[in-house]
């Protein structure tokens, strides 16, 4: 939009000019710049992070280099780190928070938006949003007194149901990678579900309705013509709540166990990356622990650079189509 | 013919119904905590809880007064530091930085930023404040939800006054108004109930943060004693409640997860019912 002073006349009368002068010039300069300051400020707090992370755990990176992602002991008593252990159980939480969450989400988001009555869907809507602000810690409130008995009373069954995969046994703990798992499917939820309905949202009607003529039921329509037409939106939604994922922290330190162990069951407890930041960082044991533990941070912060990058080109890519 | 119709209508009628499951799970998993919470929660709140200090360890009793005090401060003081940073850089973004370099890196620093999850900000908090002044301060937990605030903040303000019609702008400028003077006396106005709901939201996200909190804010068992000194939060409180091993603790934690959820599910759902978020300001 043009924001150049109009040219006019110069006033005749004994009105005042309205033409800014050069004192309202430089207003608009500052103005500009003051916003601009501020803007840089999220810039730089964003490299500054990076910095900041890098340097504090330079001692780390110096002494043992890249493998410190694969080792395996994490005992701060004798100085001994390995990152391994914290990445496994990120990891293994993370995709089994996935599988549950993802058909969740986007079965919910179908139903929102291709089934339920308006009035339905939006007080849906509304509940699914409150349940993404419901605060981490509560839901780990919840993990610790509910989830963590009852997946303790389910262990044993489905250990004798399904134990011929190592996944399915072991002790019946109730805390470690099942419970986590369970309690970040949860967590992540919400995300699927409300970005899922606004990709579902947009399909045009016009196709949809075409399949329709055609003597589609409404299943095949959302298979055929939905699904594929959503499908780039919903990979951004599944990107942006596995970042969510991979960080999340208080709930699931709550219900993880916190044992710095790598175990093919899902029964057994485990640790995860933020975790054992929370839990250790406050009182860690001397600058090599402090190190150790602010390199776990930097990568975890990497690991949410680039799955939120990914997320942010899948969904930049749609907003282009549009 | 008839039979492969009947097969149609019997897998959409099985799919569709398996949607619906996903949704009622979904709202159920809500209702269930708001429940159980509540339930839970309200037989131990009383009015001595909310406003009496912790008992000492081993002795059952005392209060949370303390947690909801210092709660108050580091998240008014978090607004006070994120929220004007997160309206102007929001504000440059959408009337000066709509193309251009800066606007894309900034633009793309602030979705960065709103990825890096709550424990990493803290961490650098921890690098930025805490270890140079050597002890941990209500101001470094401040700054930590600041820094969680600024990019909600900014990403919605863009969007706010990008929505503002440019009429209105170019009505301001015609009148021979100073660009600035149209912009923060004209323009900021018509998008103060967006930016309003969305400080909101970001303040209700910030009260319940916890993870950013343990190594800054770090807790204590006192009124608070300003802000350079420790302070206790709410949901820090909560937590260490929640994994003590006192019977009497776990019924506080409770009574105090009631006490943080309302708060947050208030704010949250004013700021909604208030003003929806417009299309596509999505996470």
């Amino acid at each position: 939009m043009g924001c150049a002073a109009p040219v006019i006349p110069p006033p005749t009368g004994r009105g005042r000019a309205r033409v800014p002068g050069p004192r309202e010039r430089a207003g608009d300069a500052f103005f500009r710049r003051a916003l601009a300051v501020a803007a840089s400020l999220i810039l730089l707090v964003a490299l500054a992070l990076a910095w900041q992370l890098a340097s504090a755990s330079r001692q780390t990176w110096t002494s043992l280099g890249p493998a410190f992602l694969w080792r395996t002991g994490w005992n701060p008593v004798d100085d001994s780190f390995g990152a391994l252990p914290f990445l496994y159980g990120t990891a293994v939480t993370s995709a089994l928070a996935m599988l549950i969450a993802l058909p969740l989400g986007v079965g919910s988001a179908i139903f929102l938006t291709e089934l339920a009555p308006r009035r339905a869907a939006q007080a849906l809507s509304f509940a699914v949003e409150l349940l993404a602000a419901v605060p981490s810690v509560i839901l780990g409130l919840m993990g610790v007194f509910l989830l963590v008995p009852a997946v303790r009373a389910v262990e044993p069954p489905l250990s004798r149901a399904l134990g011929f995969l190592p996944l399915f046994r072991g002790a019946p703990y109730g805390v470690g990678l099942l419970s986590a798992g369970l309690i970040l499917a949860v967590m992540i939820l919400p995300y699927i579900t409300a970005i899922s309905r606004e990709v579902l949202l947009t399909v045009p009607r016009p196709l949809k309705e075409g399949m329709h003529a055609l003597g589609a039921t409404r299943w095949e329509v959302v298979r055929g013509v939905c699904l594929p037409y959503a499908r780039t939106g919903i990979a951004g939604a599944a990107f942006l709540a596995l970042g969510r994922a991979l960080g999340e922290t208080m709930a699931v330190t709550m219900v993880i166990g916190n044992a710095p162990t790598i175990s093919a069951s899902l029964f057994s407890p485990a640790y995860t990356m933020s975790a054992v930041i929370a839990n250790e960082l406050a009182e860690a044991a001397g600058d090599a622990h402090l190190s150790a533990l602010i390199a776990v941070g930097l990568t975890l912060f990497a690991l949410t650079v680039v799955i939120n990058g990914l997320a942010r080109l899948l969904i930049y890519r749609l907003e282009n189509r549009s | 013919m008839n039979s492969s119709y009947a097969r149609r209508r019997r897998v959409n009628a099985l799919m569709l119904a398996l949607t619906a499951l996903c949704a009622a799970v979904s709202a159920s998993v809500l209702l269930g905590i708001l429940g159980y919470i509540a339930w839970r929660g309200a037989s131990s709140l009383s009015w001595a809880f909310l406003t009496r200090l912790p008992a000492p360890v081993g002795e059952t009793g005392g209060g949370i007064a303390n947690a909801i005090v210092g709660s108050a401060k580091v998240v008014g003081t978090a607004a006070l530091l994120g929220i004007p940073v997160g309206v102007a850089s929001g504000l440059y973004l959408a009337e000066y930085g709509r193309r251009g370099r800066f606007g894309f890196l900034v633009r793309y620093a602030a979705d960065v930023m709103n990825g890096v999850p709550s424990i990493v900000i803290g961490l650098f908090a921890y690098a930025l404040v805490v270890m140079p002044m050597k002890r941990f301060s209500a101001l470094s937990g401040s700054v930590a939800l600041a820094l969680i605030m600024i990019p909600v903040v900014l990403r919605s303000t863009e969007d706010f006054v990008g929505q503002v019609p440019g009429t209105i702008r170019e009505a301001a400028l015609a009148l021979g108004v100073p660009r600035w003077k149209a912009v923060a006396f004209v323009v900021l106005p018509t998008a103060r109930r967006g930016i309003l709901t969305a400080s909101l939201l970001a303040l209700s996200r910030a009260a319940g943060e916890t993870a950013p909190l343990i190594f800054t804010s770090f807790g204590s068992p006192y009124w608070d004693q300003g802000l350079l000194n420790p302070i206790a939060t709410l949901p820090q409180t909560l937590y260490n409640y929640a994994i003590s091993p006192y019977e009497d603790w776990h019924r506080q934690a409770w009574a105090a997860a009631l006490v943080l959820m309302l708060f947050v599910l208030a704010v949250n759902a004013s700021a909604r019912l208030w003003l929806r978020p417009p299309q596509g300001s999505s996470s």
